[in-house]
């Protein structure tokens, strides 16, 4: 069956409240879960107490201050700071977004910082994304074709390249995967909405000609059809993309190929 | 099917491959939802309408070739659509590979058992069996 509780080992205990900052006017309360793979006690819920004089506005700038001046043992991915490369993704607040584009100001009281969901804990902040990463290859992201290769570049019109807008945006974060209930029970089957968005991508791309089995190998109640249009995807996503619409175009191609 | 821990993420992913199939449920699925829409309008209009009648009346009612028809209708497809939706629950939920075959066979059964059981009903109504 699906699982509702956490595991025994996976229960989330009261944690330290480390030092308040001394001489702080704006001071921000932060929560963040911790868990080392080698102590091997249960996950636990850190306080921490932020200067926000001496930090930037956003989630990220506080994890980094944290980092810095408090506990250098806290643990997360970031890279590029301001929304790029996807690297920072968390749930902040309840909602999983990315920590460098969240604003602190937007939270109201504690910010509380947890790894994406439904995922297994690498560290810390640091969820493990194998097999997310898997499902992105399995749709083979790249452009296939039969046709001999042109001997300057394949050519797509300016109408065709705007069908890809709302697609191509995706920085493959996690937000929207992590977000879905239907991938926290059957992440090994269903693709997920980020993998789906990417496919789609290809599928609308006036350039590949595989079209045909890209939808062949997505005619599956599960990698497909899993997806009951709960919208997660969309509301999560930091990018404002919609994956529930990019699959809601899949299925009409399912359709429109065998009506 | 659930493979080694030493084989590939991707092996994972792609596990026995794509089914080719989902698109007939899918498009079933969305076909008996709207029909439902009418016929449950109509079957609750039909249902008031028989409030308070004796049972004589009743049954010249539901055997009324027009009333009749719409009630078989309304059977196939709200039978139907439970299935099929029962189905998804179940598949979502229930990984344990025997107990799913299990619920699954006993879904359409069921399903089955109860469609035939009113559309034999509202006949022999129909044919004053």
């Amino acid at each position: 069956m699906a699982q509702f509780t956490l595991p025994k080992n996976s229960k989330i205990t009261d944690g330290k409240t480390w030092a308040y900052p001394t001489g702080a006017r704006d001071v921000r309360e932060c929560r963040i879960y911790r868990w080392n793979p080698d102590d091997g006690k249960n996950p636990r819920m850190d306080t921490y107490y932020v200067d926000r004089g001496d930090c930037g506005p956003m989630v990220l700038d506080a994890l980094i201050w944290i980092k810095n001046n408090i506990d250098p043992t806290l643990t997360f991915r970031r890279s590029c700071r301001e929304g790029v490369c996807g690297s920072c993704s968390m749930n902040i607040d309840g909602t999983n977004t990315l920590a460098c584009t969240k604003a602190m100001a937007d939270i109201k009281g504690v910010v509380k910082i947890y790894p994406l969901p439904h995922m297994p804990v690498v560290k810390d902040l640091v969820p493990d994304l194998t097999n997310f990463y898997a499902q992105h290859a399995a749709i083979e992201p790249w452009l296939q074709t039969t046709s001999p290769t042109p001997q300057k570049e394949w050519k797509q019109s300016h109408e065709d390249r705007q069908k890809l807008d709302g697609l191509y945006e995706c920085i493959l974060c996690a937000c929207c995967s992590t977000a879905c209930p239907s991938y926290w029970w059957n992440s090994e089957r269903f693709m997920g909405p980020a993998a789906l968005l990417q496919a789609d991508r290809w599928l609308k791309d006036s350039r590949d000609e595989a079209t045909g089995r890209r939808l062949d190998n997505l005619e599956d109640p599960f990698r497909l059809y899993r997806c009951h249009t709960i919208m997660n995807c969309a509301k999560a996503c930091p990018k404002s993309l919609n994956p529930a619409k990019a699959i809601a175009e899949i299925r009409r191609m399912m359709v429109e190929r065998q009506v | 099917m659930a493979f080694g821990d030493m084989s590939t993420p991707l092996k994972h992913v792609c596990g026995l491959g794509s089914a080719r199939s989902g698109t007939a449920h899918f498009w079933r699925q969305r076909l008996t939802a709207i029909a439902n829409v009418p016929l449950t309008i109509a079957f609750v209009l039909i249902v008031v309408a028989l409030l308070g009648r004796n049972h004589a009346a009743v049954v010249q009612i539901l055997g009324s070739p027009l009333i009749a028809v719409i009630m078989l209708l309304f059977i196939v497809s709200v039978t139907t659509h439970m299935r099929i939706g029962m189905q998804v629950i179940i598949e979502d939920y229930v990984h344990d590979e025997a107990r799913k075959f299990i619920l699954l066979i006993a879904n359409t059964f069921f399903a089955v058992a109860v469609g035939l059981a009113c559309a034999f009903a509202i006949l022999m109504l129909s044919f004053k069996v």
